[in-house]
């Protein structure tokens, strides 16, 4: 079972570059995945479900007494992968990030990680802003990272700093840098510029997903891309990510910029041809 | 503190002594500790400084509290028309509720809520989803089964993290209930110790409570106590006191104390402050806000309670109050004098130790002076500069991101409700002659030269002086007193009383000496003999055949 935790900034998507990932997984390679949405939205999982559907995890938590089923917080989408949503308070109150924590042990033992699993992923809110949502790449809970990102700087940033928590993690654990997915923005000299970035953090940009409107269609019909069109370039786009990231064999404590590094190759690369 | 009976070492001898115990701390620490540690020397051309409210060395197995247990705890806890729900996991409730002897007895109202402790119960769904909620059911609930007079909501560390907003909910609260409601965000983290607590509590009873209700005093003279959270009953002995003296008590701060009355304290003449460090907050944000004066007092001890209750009649300056004072001290020296004299006999030559939080020990040392009892040590757990060297040091304290952010109020006079007694130039001739009139001079001038001065000591600290001083006595708390008694030195508490008092007061002090007495000459421990004197406490086997005859080798 490999667990694969998505990581990015927020509205960069990583919500649907993973149900994409996911469903190419499922249907092309004939993967057995689960998808844990840690969003406290619970919006991660709305494409592959067909809308926003299930109860979460820690709705469970509100009931005193009942027995919880994980039938009721565990529902099959698309093409048979497992989604389950975490949950969590309302804006402003509460805490996300223990909401995280408490959600994935109780996931574990509730029974959701079975064997026939071949990749258990998480998509990560936002920024690594606490302890809680680094939850997934503590104690060994996913092993390798991968980081969407475009060719904006605030990005990057966002990037860097949770190579920062990689990092940070790697050291008492197990988790690695798998890469970084370039979900393009069609930025000037995107492409080199994500190269060049994930070079300097020791890493690889694994897969360059275009930019394409018929990614806003599918999700306007709350499908994958894989499901919705099947046939596009875009959808093959996803199968091509899909494959990198099953044979990725590069995994690497990442090494993460100072400021002025970061800076210097938004220069070199983002602004240099204007 | 001058005696003609009490030798006192000199001072370059007990240098040595901090320096034996310095000596086993590695150097950051070495230096660190070595600031919090002062022998007496008053022939010092400048004033000694003692570090003191600053972080305590990670690892140093520390006596200090939190910030919650300053204002929950200490300031709060003795209110008992109020409701105090602490919103928290129940562990932060369970473990302060009735751990302070704070007596207290119902009053007019019939009110008393000591004796209970209430909690939100916050559990980890709470902790995920915001326990705003569940707090407001709380106080809806808690005021319908206890009609209380205020609610205080008191907050513990997850609180703060999650970030529930108790100030809002007070407020709703009381809107929708129609009772006072008043939040205190004394997460534990905060500050350095509890003294950062009972800033947070002052800020609010600033705030929420005194100047409410203009009801005026019955008798010509009325005073407030502050910082007398009557531990054993010591609140009572002293109101008793001042009511034979003739003067009002309008509200104590806070032991036994109520809202309600504190709700009037500003209708008083003169603040009467017991605890210097707990509540001198109050003293001086009630005098800018309506002009009252206050007076450093100590009802703990003879002579102190005498000096104390003679500041009161110089600074009310009115010949019948005088003589009414006059004779209650000689009345209540008549009553207790032969006590005094018998208990001091028994007592004098001995020596002792104090270790307790922010006055008790400079109060204590000077009733063990009346009975003959040399302190030999002496620590605050969470006492500032300015209770160990005096108020003048106050504006030369550098204050450190762990003070500042505990919030200072910035209060002005409150017009049509601020009155001045004496004007500004009356009031400084009169600090000539009342001595503590808007002043502390802090533990350390009243202490020998050669004793020992020692901030925020530790459990290794408390040891190593106890092996080096020997003092037969060590006045602390629950946490090293039977560390203490299994050294074999005796041990009283200070914060508690353990099961005894009233101490305060004259018939206090004799209270104080026989327990003392008791302490001393107690056959309990000749009676006991220790597991080591009887039998092995260790048993081993040797693992290889040993020839002894062959010189041990095998």
């Amino acid at each position: 079972m490999r667990q694969v935790a998505i990581y990015g900034k927020g509205g960069i998507g990583k919500s649907t570059t993973t149900q994409n990932l996911t469903g190419a997984l499922a249907t092309h390679l004939g993967k057995n995945i689960m998808l844990i949405g840690c969003d406290p939205k619970a919006d991660s999982t709305r494409m592959l479900l067909h809308g926003l559907a299930q109860k979460t995890v820690l709705d469970t938590l509100r009931e005193d007494g009942d027995e919880i089923e994980l039938d009721s917080i565990l529902k099959e989408g698309f093409a048979g992968i497992r989604c389950v949503e975490s949950g969590g308070p309302e804006p402003g109150v509460g805490c996300a990030g223990r909401g995280i924590i408490t959600s994935i042990n109780m996931l574990e033992q509730m029974g959701a990680y079975t064997e026939d699993l071949d990749y258990v992923f998480y998509d990560v809110l936002g920024d690594v802003v606490c302890g809680g949502f680094a939850m997934p790449i503590r104690e060994g809970k996913a092993q390798e990272i991968y980081v969407v990102a475009s060719g904006e700087l605030m990005a990057l940033y966002a990037a860097n700093n949770i190579c920062k928590g990689v990092q940070k993690y790697a050291q008492s654990g197990g988790v690695r840098l798998g890469g970084v997915i370039c979900n393009s923005r069609k930025v000037d000299g995107e492409r080199e510029l994500i190269e060049a970035f994930a070079k300097q953090l020791g890493s690889q940009m694994i897969y360059f997903v275009p930019r394409d409107n018929i990614v806003q269609h599918a999700e306007i019909n709350k499908q994958v891309v894989t499901e919705f069109a099947p046939e596009s370039d875009q959808a093959a786009a996803y199968r091509g990510l899909a494959e990198a990231v099953d044979n990725n064999d590069m995994f690497v404590i990442p090494k993460p910029l100072e400021q002025d590094q970061l800076e210097d190759l938004m220069m070199e690369h983002g602004f240099l041809g204007i | 503190m001058s005696s003609e009976t009490i030798e006192a070492p000199a001072a370059n001898q007990q240098q040595s002594l901090t320096d034996k115990v310095l000596d086993q701390y590695e150097a950051k620490v070495y230096k660190n500790r070595k600031r919090h540690m002062v022998t007496v020397d008053h022939a010092l051309e400048t004033p000694q400084e003692i570090a003191a409210n600053v972080k305590t060395v990670p690892g140093m197995l520390t006596h200090r509290g939190c910030c919650f247990a300053g204002c929950k705890g200490v300031v709060l806890g003795p209110i008992k028309d109020t409701l105090t729900i602490v919103h928290g996991p129940i562990g932060c409730s369970f473990y302060t509720w009735g751990t302070r002897r704070h007596k207290a007895i119902p009053g007019d109202d019939g009110l008393n809520l000591v004796p209970y402790t209430f909690s939100t119960d916050m559990r980890e769904s709470d902790i995920v989803f915001g326990g705003e909620k569940k707090l407001m059911k709380a106080i809806e609930e808690g005021i319908e089964l206890f009609h209380p007079n205020a609610v205080f909501i008191c907050s513990t560390c997850p609180v703060g993290l999650i970030g529930d907003d108790i100030n809002a909910v007070a407020e709703r609260a009381e809107k929708k209930f129609g009772v006072k409601c008043v939040s205190f965000s004394c997460e534990g983290y905060k500050g350095v110790s509890q003294s950062a607590g009972h800033h947070i509590a002052s800020n609010q009873i600033i705030r929420h409570v005194i100047g409410e209700n203009d009801t005026p005093p019955a008798a010509q003279y009325s005073v407030n106590v502050l910082g007398e959270y009557n531990i054993g009953g010591d609140g009572w002995e002293t109101e008793r006191l001042l009511h034979r003296c003739g003067i009002e008590v309008i509200s104590v701060m806070t032991g036994d104390g109520a809202v309600a009355d504190m709700q009037r304290a500003h209708m008083a003449n003169l603040n009467l402050v017991q605890c210097h460090r707990s509540i001198n907050y109050v003293a001086e944000m009630m005098k800018t806000q309506y002009g009252i004066d206050w007076l450093k007092v100590n009802f703990v001890g003879i002579k102190s309670t005498t000096k104390s209750l003679r500041a009161i009649a110089t600074y009310f300056d009115d010949p019948a109050l005088t003589s009414r004072i006059e004779s209650v001290i000689a009345d209540e020296m008549e009553t207790i004098q032969s006590d005094l004299d018998y208990y001091r006999s028994r007592l004098t030559g001995k020596t002792a130790a104090l270790y307790v939080g922010g006055s008790r020990s400079h109060h204590y040392q000077l009733l063990l002076h009346d009975l003959g009892v040399r302190t030999v040590l002496a620590g605050y757990e969470f006492a500032h500069r300015d209770d160990y060297e005096g108020r003048q040091v106050i504006d030369s304290i550098k204050v450190d991101a762990d003070s500042k952010n505990i919030e200072t109020l910035h209060v002005e006079p409150i017009k049509g409700k601020y009155h001045v007694r004496f004007s500004a130039d009356q009031l400084e001739d009169l600090k000539g002659s009342v001595n503590g009139l808007e002043y502390y001079e802090g533990m350390m001038k009243e202490m020998d030269n050669g004793s020992l001065v020692v901030d925020d000591l530790n459990h290794f600290e408390t040891e190593a002086f106890v092996e080096l001083l020997h003092p037969d006595i060590f006045f602390s708390g629950i946490k090293d007193k039977f560390v203490l008694q299994k050294s074999g030195i005796k041990s009283r508490q200070l914060h508690s009383y353990d099961y005894q008092g009233p101490y305060a007061g004259f018939r206090g002090a004799i209270n104080f000496a026989h327990d003392l007495d008791m302490e001393f000459s107690s056959p309990i421990w000749d009676m006991v003999t220790p597991p080591w004197q009887s039998k092995p406490l260790l048993n081993g086997t040797f693992t290889n055949d040993v020839n002894f005859a062959e010189g041990g080798d095998k």
